[in-house]
């Protein structure tokens, strides 16, 4: 993992300080709310329904043990007890006081973290795989240049005020977990003749206009990627739309301006930039990939991981469903589920939290990882352990065993929290969860990504779940839409909306026909909802959706 | 014609501790809704916002939000401001864990 360097440790102290005395300013009244807003912006916090939120950046999902700690000790000493992961890979805290906020910031720079840039117009947390240098299926680790973009973007002084905020996606596997098509730009790290490069994806994004990113270069190599990036993001800073925040994002400017013409300017500013990079951010980059090596793995048996997953069905079951497949022998990567049937999707209290750092240190080479699926990864497990996690686990509450199944759901904060909502999204998911395990189905329905949102910014990726909850105020009501088919991966769709929206009474209703639907019309339990889906087409979903409709039809 | 005027009550968020707060009629800052003054005359709404306005060293984003006669105070008519009054629906934080 990345270790701060003194560079680092004293920028973060200096920023800290700023902040610190930008917020005694507004308490004593020199500043006003309008000139400190903008300043605890940049800072991560935000005024939300009920109190302050103060959101803190995880670098492309990555944490220590000791960093885990640290987000529990905050939970606990300035929060109630508890943290919400969220879709960009941050950790949110509810109830912080304003004058209590500088010593929380302090408090994660003695472990290097910050809440520098989770908010404002500038380039947000960069995003990453969750099983970033623990998958079978990866070319390469992102980690190290989601690194070096994290000290590139982090104060970049000519990309502090921006059109919009502009969010950044990698993976380095082709089987995409990060979503990188619905991002500002999502970059994949590709092997081309043997030689690794990046395809780059420009104007996706989800909020009002969904838009699944489009190729703008197939392949950059290595040297090449940072003066690209720049180019792109200063080309979109100059000519993106400043007059109407809701047309500001680049996705807009590619399909006004078209992803050709972008393309051209991106190439002239590129010959521009190319020559200001003389190789400081290769051999920046070179330093990051040592400190990113990958653990020295255990060569041993995988003990008594056999015999307890033949005689044990709750293991079973939860190995099934919560292990990928690492890449090295003897290895799992382990996604434990903050979704237990019922809870807030996200939520980690501070005593799990510290649960899963023991876990961390003791059998997982220290590393944990946060997903945009809102679960926590233990990303390097060797197998013998894993009747000791599993237990440890389910004695935390977290060994639900329901990972990417219909109650592993995605579900941004809502109106419970969020200013910004226009409904809540929380009791949707948990009453949806409930009510599925209450039927005893999940297992038997098989993978179904279900994404809530609680307003049309789309921070609960409705656009592309497989069902898409969208809540919304209709004449001061809570009123919910559905979408279908929506996909999150390498194939990113954007689902289709049903028909009109539910009442909060009758979502969960709705949403069980649905699902009741698609065991009828599957041909078998290998075909799975979306491809269910893809095949029948919207048309019988919406029949179970609308029974009234068909009715009324058939008379 | 100009919409009739609907009873209002001023509210803001507290700067130091974020939690939202309620205009009395006595001038003070409430954390209860039912506390608060209910003000049924538009050009009233108007000098007790400016009242709020008037203290950036203590509040934050004083507005007019629509309310309704209870028997008790001040009601929210519209869902936002019932979790304003209340607290988040998943947990008993906020105001509903103080009563």
């Amino acid at each position: 993992m990345y270790q701060y360097s003194e560079f680092d440790r004293a920028f973060l102290a200096e920023r800290n300080a700023q902040f610190r005395a930008q917020v005694e300013r507004r308490i004593d009244g020199s500043l006003t709310e309008d000139e400190f807003k903008p300043l605890r912006l940049m800072n991560g916090l935000y005024l939300q329904l009920h109190a302050y939120m103060l959101r803190v950046a995880i670098p492309y999902g990555t944490l220590n043990s000791a960093q885990m700690r640290q987000l529990a000790l905050l939970a606990e000493k300035w929060d109630k007890g508890y943290g919400h992961f969220t879709t960009r890979q941050n950790i949110q805290y509810n109830w912080p006081k304003l004058r209590d906020v500088p010593d929380m910031l302090d408090a994660l720079a003695e472990v290097g973290m910050h809440a520098i840039q989770t908010s404002g117009n500038t380039i947000r947390n960069v995003t990453a795989d969750h099983f970033a240098g623990a998958a079978a299926d990866e070319v390469a680790d992102p980690r190290p240049v989601a690194e070096l973009l994290r000290q590139w973007s982090t104060d970049h002084p000519e990309f502090q005020f921006m059109p919009r905020k502009f969010k950044i996606a990698i993976t380095g596997a082709p089987n995409d977990r990060a979503v990188t098509a619905a991002h500002d730009i999502g970059l994949r790290i590709v092997e081309r003749d043997g030689q690794i490069g990046y395809q780059v994806l420009v104007g996706g994004g989800m909020g009002r206009t969904p838009m699944i990113g489009k190729v703008l270069a197939d392949f950059i190599t290595g040297d090449n990627l940072l003066p690209y990036l720049e180019a792109t993001v200063a080309v979109w800073n100059v000519i993106g739309r400043r007059d109407n925040k809701y047309k500001a994002r680049i996705k807009i400017l590619v399909h006004e301006f078209g992803l050709e013409n972008l393309r051209a300017e991106v190439e002239k500013e590129f010959a521009l930039r190319k020559a200001q990079f003389t190789g400081t951010d290769q051999a920046l980059l070179a330093q990051i990939e040592t400190m990113f090596a990958a653990p020295a793995f255990d060569v041993a048996d995988t003990g008594g991981f056999q015999a307890q997953y033949d005689t044990d069905p709750v293991f079973r079951a939860w190995s099934d469903t919560n292990l990928s497949e690492h890449r090295a022998p003897g290895y799992a990567i382990v996604t434990v589920s903050t979704k237990a049937h019922g809870a807030t999707p996200g939520d980690a209290t501070a005593e799990q939290m510290r649960v899963l750092a023991d876990l961390a240190q003791e059998f997982g080479h220290d590393e944990l990882r946060i997903s945009h699926e809102q679960n926590v990864i233990l990303p390097h497990v060797h197998k013998r352990h894993l009747p000791e996690i599993h237990a440890r686990l389910k004695a935390a509450g977290l060994a639900t065993a329901n990972i990417g199944l219909i109650s592993d759901i995605i579900a941004c904060p809502g109106m419970d929290y969020c200013a910004l909502a226009t409904a809540r999204s929380i009791p949707i998911a948990q009453e949806i969860a409930t009510r599925f395990d209450e039927l005893k189905l999940e297992h038997d329905v098989g993978p179904l990504q279900i994404k809530i949102s609680g307003c049309i910014n789309a921070c609960g990726h409705h656009h592309v779940g497989h069902i898409g909850i969208l809540g919304l105020d209709r004449a001061g009501v809570e009123n919910y839409q559905i979408t279908l088919g929506g996909s999150a991966n390498e194939h990113a769709a954007v689902g289709e909306r049903a028909g009109p929206g539910f009442s909060a009474d009758d979502i969960i209703p709705a949403i069980e026909r649905l699902v009741l639907a698609y065991i009828d019309l599957r041909e078998d339990r290998e075909e799975t909802f979306l491809a269910t889906y893809r095949r029948l087409g919207a048309a019988p979903f919406k029949a179970a959706l609308y029974p009234e409709k068909q009715s009324i039809a058939a008379e | 014609m100009p919409k009739p005027f609907t009873p209002k009550v001023v509210t803001a968020t507290d700067l130091l501790e974020g939690d939202v707060v309620y205009l009395t009629a006595d001038d003070q800052w409430s954390r209860t809704l039912s506390d608060a003054e209910l003000i049924e005359d538009e050009a009233h709404a108007q000098l007790r916002l400016l009242f709020a306005e008037g203290q950036p060293e203590k509040l934050i984003g004083p507005y007019l939000a629509d309310m309704a006669a209870g028997p008790d105070g001040p009601e929210p008519v519209h869902f936002r401001e019932a979790f304003r009054r209340t607290g988040p629906s998943n947990y008993n934080h906020g105001k509903q864990a103080v009563v």
